[in-house]
């Protein structure tokens, strides 16, 4: 039975790996739902100060901010977000084919372009690829706080101000179902709203105490509210995408197992065979 | 409801209260204002305090916010209120620590911006991928 020995020792470590895959799909699953309900906790905000935004555009004050002004681009800065750890399939891959040919056309122009990082896997990426890497926050965690998106989306707003950038955009995956992730590109400065329909007559708000100061805050909040959205998003990506490319895994792991069993039956059988016609053999001798 | 204001308060993180009130008093920086349905618009950041609903039939409802925004629109109030606690020097701290975060783990890196070579590693991952799709049918 040479070789029996050994199929039974792999069948037994395909089974371990099989069942760490099993237990991290079902991890996955629970985070994803817990991931999904932060999701929409947060879209209320991101819905009412994308309304507020919308209604400041299409007012009129003495005061335009910099933010809402286009300008020609020079450099630009990149926002990426991805995950801290692996075994999700092909996630945060797919982000970063998304992102180098957004930035790839860039620069073939000759823009410089400086990247701010959320994830391991982001800043490991841009590193690798020797892209210039301004900010970075990783370990953001399976429930992200806002406090943490602050520092590193303030980075590149003050580098805004300074004219060190002209235009900033984020890449993140969108949560389309718990099968499909889309990697897609926003552009978060000079801010895009959609002027509101209904506001259409001049009119102006009461600002208080300066439009400047208002306006600074509340479009800082409102790109800040995306980056996070993004964030949220993204770990309710990752866990969808963890959790299907386990569920493969552990289905090929029963593939594996059923293969090497039925070759331990047959090496077994071979086994047997040989032993009944080695007596009968040695019967007939007698 | 004809002498009602719609009113919404969200911060980042949840929805915390949508629904009409008869009045609605927050804590502006200049000072607390009172806003009435029809009020003119008015945008002006909020300091930590209390934001006070009148429900009508002397029921009031509050909530304590750590700062924010507030928007006032003819029929509709707005409250952005913040989970984190806002000010421009601690803000700056948090960019100098990404900043910092980032140059140490920058360190050790040589080479040049090389998308080319990037995107080559990409197409090889995912022929690599797609081989062991091809494997995986047989």
């Amino acid at each position: 039975m040479a070789g029996g020995k050994e199929i039974k020792t792999k069948i037994a470590s395909v089974q371990n790996t099989q069942k760490i895959t099993a237990a991290m799909e079902m991890v996955a699953a629970s985070k994803m739902r817990r991931a999904q309900d932060q999701m929409f906790a947060t879209r209320p905000y991101a819905q009412r100060i994308a309304n507020v935004v919308s209604h400041v555009a299409s007012a009129h004050p003495e005061y335009k901010h910099p933010f809402l002004i286009d300008r020609p681009i020079k450099r630009i800065g990149l926002i990426a977000i991805s995950t801290d750890r692996g075994l999700c399939g092909g996630l945060n891959t797919n982000m970063f084919k998304k992102a180098l040919n957004h930035i790839g056309d860039f620069d073939d122009k000759g823009i410089e372009i400086k990247v701010v990082t959320f994830g391991t896997k982001a800043l490991g990426f841009f590193k690798r690829i020797g892209a210039k890497v301004v900010a970075e926050t990783s370990h953001i965690g399976d429930r992200p706080e806002i406090a943490k998106i602050i520092g590193p989306v303030q980075v590149l707003l003050s580098s805004f101000e300074k004219g060190e950038v002209d235009a900033i955009y984020l890449i993140s995956n969108e949560f389309v179902n718990t099968m499909t992730q889309q990697p897609t590109v926003t552009q978060l400065v000079p801010v895009e709203p959609a002027p509101d329909e209904e506001l259409k007559h001049h009119w102006d708000y009461i600002y208080e105490p300066d439009s400047k100061e208002v306006l600074d805050s509340l479009l800082e909040r409102y790109i800040e509210s995306l980056v996070y959205q993004g964030v949220v998003e993204n770990v309710a990506c990752e866990m969808a995408a963890r959790m299907i490319a386990m569920k493969s895994a552990t289905d090929n792991a029963s593939d594996m197992i059923d293969e090497l069993q039925l070759i331990y039956n047959r090496e077994r059988q071979a086994g047997i065979t040989q032993e009944i016609s080695e007596i009968v053999g040695g019967a007939a001798a007698v | 409801m004809a002498n009602t204001i719609q009113v919404d308060i969200v911060s980042a993180e949840e929805q915390i209260f949508s629904g009409e009130a008869y009045m609605v008093y927050a804590p502006a920086v200049m000072g607390e204002v009172g806003i009435a349905p029809r009020h003119t618009p008015l945008i002006s950041p909020l300091k930590p305090g209390e934001v006070r609903l009148d429900m009508g039939d002397g029921k009031e409802e509050f909530f304590f916010i750590s700062g924010g925004i507030l928007e006032v629109q003819p029929h509709l109030v707005t409250v952005l209120s913040d989970t984190a606690i806002r000010a421009d020097d601690l803000d700056e701290a948090a960019a100098i620590e990404a900043q910092k975060r980032a140059e140490a783990a920058l360190a050790d890196q040589q080479s040049d911006l090389d998308i080319a070579k990037a995107k080559a590693e990409l197409v090889a991952a995912a022929a690599q991928i797609q081989a062991i799709k091809k494997l995986k049918k047989k």
